[in-house]
This record gives C-alpha cells, sequence and structure tokens, in this order.
C-alpha cells in the first residue's frame, strides 16, 4: 500500500503546480515526457465490444495513456463489470487499478456501455456506471468511461469527452473543425474560402464565436455548433475581432476599431449595449476573462511592444502581467485562475506559464512555432499549435511541461485550438 | 477591363494611370502584381489618349519615380506604420480620385508578414490601414468615403518565409468598394 500512496502523492506535487525546472525533455515523436510517476492499471477488454462499430477499450486505453498519468500494464482483467478481479495476481503485476465492462446491444439499438472500477492495492470495488447510447455516440460513452476511471483515481475530473476546436488553412479553403480530445472524430463545422481566425466557446459548449472575413473584412460571428445556425455580432466600421465569452455566458469581450485604433469593447452576447473597455491610445486586443469574470486579461502594446495586462471589470485602470521579453501575446486563464498561458518571442515562438501569484514563468514547450495556447477544463493541460519536423501539429502538455503528446498532424497548416469546455 | 459606369466616370475624370487601378482584380494578390505591371506598360502607352485628364502629367511624373511599385499597393517597413515617401504619389493619387467623384469609395486593407500572433498581426495590419487612411482625410476625402479594415497575416501577397516574401506582405492595398 505504501508504495502506491506514496507514488500518487508524487503525482500530486507535480500536477500541482511547478517545481520550477524548465522541461528540458527532448521532445518524443507520439507522446513525450520524463519525470511523472504514472499510475499502473489493467484494462480488459469490453466483453461484446467486438460485435460493435468501435473497440471501446481501445478508445478508453488511448485516452488513459495520452493522459501521461497512467501507465496501461498488462494483467487479466475480470471478463465484465459483474467479474472478481484477482487481487494478488493484479498485484503481482504491478497494478494499482483494474476496470472492466461491458458493450451489449439493447433491443431499442442502443449499446449499454457499462464498466467497473476496482481499486487493487485496497482490493475494493471503488463502482462503475451504465450508460445506453446510441451507435453514432459511442466514443462519447468510451471517453465518459475514461473521464471516470479518471475522476475515481485522481479526484479531478477527466477531460476526455471534451472537444476542440482548431482552424486548418489549405490554398484558398479554410476549416473550421471540430475533434474530441484525443484528435478524433474530426468534423468541419465551416468551411471558406476567406480567412477563419480566434474561435472562441460559449460556457456551455453550446455556441462557438469567431472572426470571418468572408465579407471582405473581420467581423465577429457566434456560431450554434449542433444546428449550424449563425448570428452577427459585431459588424462595426473596420475591423471586428478577438470575441471572448464571460464565464457567465452573458457577456463579450471582442476588439472593434470603429473609433479608430484596435480597443477592447465589452457587449452583451447579443452584439447589443457595446462600451469601449480599454482606453490606451495603442493597441488593446486579444481579451480574456477571468475564471472568476471579474477581470479581463489583454494585450497591449502601450508600453511599446506588445505586453498582457490585466484590468478589473468594475473599472479602474490596466496592470501590466508580463515583464519578461519584449512580445508577450495571446493570454489563456487556467481554469482555476492561477496561471497565465501566453506566448512569449524569444528565440521562436514559445508557450510559457506564468503563476500569478509568484510570477514565476516557466516555458513549457520544446518547439519554436507556437501559437495559441488553451487550457484544458480540469486546468491540468495546455493545447497549443506548432510546428514539428516541418509539419504542423496540435500539441499538448501538462501543465507543467513534463508529458506532452502530439493530438493532430497534417501537412495543412492547422492553427488556433481552443479546448471546449465539459459538460458533453 | 470597366465593370461599371461609376467606374467609367471616375476613370474619364481621372489621372491616365488611375484607370489602371481602379480596374485592377484584387483575387489573387500574386497575380496582381503581374497584371500591375503590364497595366503600367500599357498606361504608358496609351497616356497621350488620355490626355484630357488635367491631372494627368503630375500624376504620371510621380509614378514614373516609382516605377517598380503598384498602383494600389504601399508596402512598409518592419515593425512600421509610417507610409514612405515613395508611396506618397499613391496615396495622393487616390484620394484625388476620391475627391472628385463623393459617391466614390474605398478601402485600405493593411496586411502584415507572417510572423507573430494572428490576433496582434489583425491589429497591426489596421494601424498601417488606418495612416493611409488618415493621410487621405488629411488630404481632403471624406470620412465616409473611406474604410480601414486589416487581414492581419492571413492573406499574404507571396508564399514563403524569408525577409523577400515578408516585405512583399507587410502592406496596404487599396481596393474601391
Amino acid at each position: 500500500m505504501w508504495p502506491r500512496r506514496h507514488a500518487l502523492r508524487a503525482l500530486g506535487a507535480s500536477l500541482a503546480l511547478p517545481a520550477l525546472t524548465p522541461a528540458l525533455a527532448q521532445f518524443r515523436v507520439e507522446i513525450g515526457g520524463t519525470g511523472m510517476t504514472q499510475i499502473p492499471i489493467v484494462l480488459g477488454r469490453f466483453r461484446d465490444e467486438d460485435r460493435q462499430p468501435q473497440s471501446i477499450s481501445a478508445i478508453v486505453r488511448a485516452d488513459l495513456e495520452r493522459s501521461g498519468i497512467f501507465k496501461v500494464v498488462d494483467g487479466v482483467a475480470p471478463v465484465d463489470e459483474n467479474g472478481t478481479p484477482d487481487y494478488n495476481a493484479l498485484k503481482a503485476r504491478g497494478a494499482d487499478w483494474v476496470a472492466a465492462g461491458s458493450a451489449a446491444r439493447l433491443a431499442d439499438g442502443r449499446i449499454d456501455v457499462r464498466f467497473r472500477l476496482w481499486d487493487v492495492v485496497k482490493g475494493a470495488d471503488q463502482g462503475g456506471q451504465s450508460e445506453p447510447t446510441l451507435p453514432v455516440d459511442l466514443r462519447m460513452s468510451a471517453h465518459h468511461v475514461s473521464d471516470q476511471i479518471y475522476q475515481k483515481v485522481t479526484g479531478q475530473r477527466g477531460v476526455f469527452s471534451t472537444r476542440i476546436a482548431y482552424v486548418t488553412k489549405a490554398p484558398g479553403k479554410f476549416t473550421l473543425r471540430i475533434t474530441d480530445a484525443d484528435g478524433e472524430n474530426i468534423q468541419a463545422a465551416l468551411i471558406d474560402n476567406q480567412p477563419i481566425i480566434s474561435p472562441s466557446w460559449s460556457p456551455d459548449g453550446g455556441e462557438l464565436a469567431y472572426v470571418t472575413f468572408h465579407d471582405k473584412k473581420a467581423k465577429v460571428v457566434i456560431r450554434n455548433v449542433r444546428t449550424g445556425a449563425t448570428r452577427e455580432v459585431a459588424a462595426f466600421k473596420g475591423s471586428n475581432s478577438a470575441p471572448a465569452f464571460s464565464p457567465d455566458g452573458r457577456t463579450m469581450a471582442v476588439t472593434l476599431s470603429k473609433d479608430g485604433g484596435s480597443h477592447v469593447f465589452l457587449m452583451d452576447r447579443n452584439g447589443g449595449n457595446v462600451r469601449r473597455f480599454t482606453d490606451s491610445t495603442g493597441i488593446d486586443t486579444e481579451a480574456r476573462f477571468s475564471p472568476d469574470g471579474g477581470s479581463v486579461y489583454f494585450v497591449s502594446d502601450r508600453g511599446g511592444g506588445p505586453q498582457i495586462y490585466r484590468q478589473s471589470v468594475g473599472g479602474g485602470g490596466a496592470t501590466r502581467v508580463t515583464f519578461n521579453g519584449a512580445y508577450n501575446i495571446s493570454p489563456a486563464l487556467s481554469p482555476d485562475g492561477k496561471l497565465l498561458a501566453y506566448i512569449s518571442r524569444g528565440n521562436g515562438f514559445k508557450v510559457m506559464v506564468m503563476d500569478l501569484a509568484t510570477n514565476e514563468v516557466r516555458s513549457v514547450s520544446d518547439t519554436n512555432d507556437d501559437e495559441s495556447p488553451s487550457f484544458a477544463p480540469n486546468g491540468r493541460y495546455i493545447i497549443y499549435a506548432t510546428k514539428s519536423d516541418g509539419r504542423d501539429v496540435l500539441m499538448t502538455t501538462t501543465v507543467d511541461g513534463k508529458f506532452k503528446s502530439k493530438l493532430l498532424e497534417s501537412g495543412l497548416d492547422i492553427r488556433e485550438p481552443v479546448w471546449g469546455p465539459f459538460g458533453r | 477591363m470597366i465593370k461599371n459606369s461609376g467606374k467609367m466616370l471616375l476613370v474619364a475624370a481621372s489621372v491616365a494611370f488611375m484607370a489602371g487601378c481602379a480596374s485592377t482584380k484584387l483575387d489573387k494578390p500574386v497575380e496582381v502584381e503581374k497584371k500591375d505591371v503590364t497595366t503600367t506598360t500599357t498606361t504608358q502607352q496609351t497616356d497621350p489618349n488620355a490626355g484630357k485628364s488635367t491631372v494627368a502629367t503630375t500624376d504620371q511624373s510621380t509614378k514614373l519615380n516609382a516605377p517598380i511599385t503598384l498602383d494600389r499597393v504601399i508596402y512598409f517597413d518592419f515593425d512600421s506604420y509610417a507610409v514612405k515617401d515613395e508611396f506618397r504619389p499613391i496615396v495622393e493619387a487616390h484620394a484625388n480620385l476620391l475627391k472628385q467623384s463623393s459617391g466614390a469609395k474605398e478601402v485600405a486593407e493593411g496586411h502584415t508578414d507572417e510572423r507573430g500572433g494572428s490576433e496582434y498581426n489583425l491589429a497591426l495590419g489596421q494601424k498601417r490601414a488606418e495612416a493611409v487612411v488618415q493621410q487621405m482625410k488629411v488630404l481632403g476625402v471624406g470620412d465616409s468615403q473611406l474604410e480601414a479594415v486589416s487581414y492581419g497575416k492571413e492573406r499574404p501577397a507571396v508564399d514563403g518565409h524569408d525577409e523577400a516574401a515578408w516585405a512583399k506582405n507587410r502592406r496596404v492595398e487599396l481596393r474601391s468598394k
């Protein structure tokens, strides 16, 4: 028992935050990282999964391994969620946990995805769940199994069933895409011959705001992800860009040039009640609300080069947040509001993470063309776009920079990833 | 070449080389450059026939002072928003065009090179476009005739990842609206 609890403590420490050495680990092709203690788990095949369109255990296994927290080890699991583990045999394999389940088709055509998790060290049933699902949603149900395992073991919510929006660029063709958090089930939401930038999820995950150039200038549009219905919310004279929702979903921050210059404005989510928020004579853009909704982080060149500032929604002046380097852009706040990720230009463009309590800054990437960092809703991962071996990729990293995973790779330009909220 | 009567009127009332500007298609920036080179040649050849315009000589001479530049594209130095002197004739020519036809409208589209974030570059391109618009306003063009917009780094004129390409992409394009 002691060894595992020890391991969990070590894990908790490394996740909780930054024992601050820059990530020196060499970037590996698919999944890479050092220094993280991984939790050994045995994962059985799901009974009847071979009769279904997707292998649930394969999806769950990939989820758990991609998280960086689990190591899936060989061992014999119960035949399904109703079985009984051989704890001694599992301990001999070095497993701390074991999961098993089934995927039987119901009379109505749905598939009943069931699983159970056991704590091998305690020799205890940790519960499970049953989720009858349509065949088309089978991948999502598999991700729900992964989320449950992650939460029961770590105490934190999993993000396997969340989605990520991003933009691809081919010659003359721009596509706003949405993928599952494992890089599978990619769907095109919008295809245009004009650029699309700055996708931003509504807090409930039902809508995406983005900037379209379809009408030969930048306008802000909100799209219902499920129905595809769109509404234009900012189309003033000049450019309209950089949309961000407030945490309660009622207010949006946007960058408008209607009065000359580029400044941050706040408005209702329907586009009404537009009022200027930032007051510099320079460029102010890329606004992001703090998770408590009380302040807005944004990029401004009021001091010369672009730096990140914070300003209270209630009023008052802006406070400069970033000081290292001459060019810091694209702020993203962790869901607990404690960390700020951004892009810093030095030798290339790199994702940095600042602890807002201590102002300590760490580089978390091994690449030099990083763009658009975005936190996972559980705050444990950051996704960003970069180049690896000359190809465009979407990478995820743990917030300490120790464990990285390549989510997507393409010969196309892949840009502007933004991680969606919990709740699907 | 001329698509509508409004443009024809403008061209008739305008300097000779402006005819090339007003009718240039903007779909593909790289091709536009080639077209403009051709247009410049044509304009020079047909110039005697366009002698109705009283300001033709002035504009043409300034044009000849900057033979490499494009009629409607203004290039910028790295990290700069200042309209260089060599491009002032283009700004003045477009300003004259607009002043002669109060119903005409133009858009100044700002662009940046590929380096940096998309939103910050959008703001930088906006700043370039507004610098050009501001000059035209100083020259007497009405606010309602002008709009400054930006594509940031999204629509490079030239593909490539070196200074030669970047220099071609840091630009403002003037187009009729």
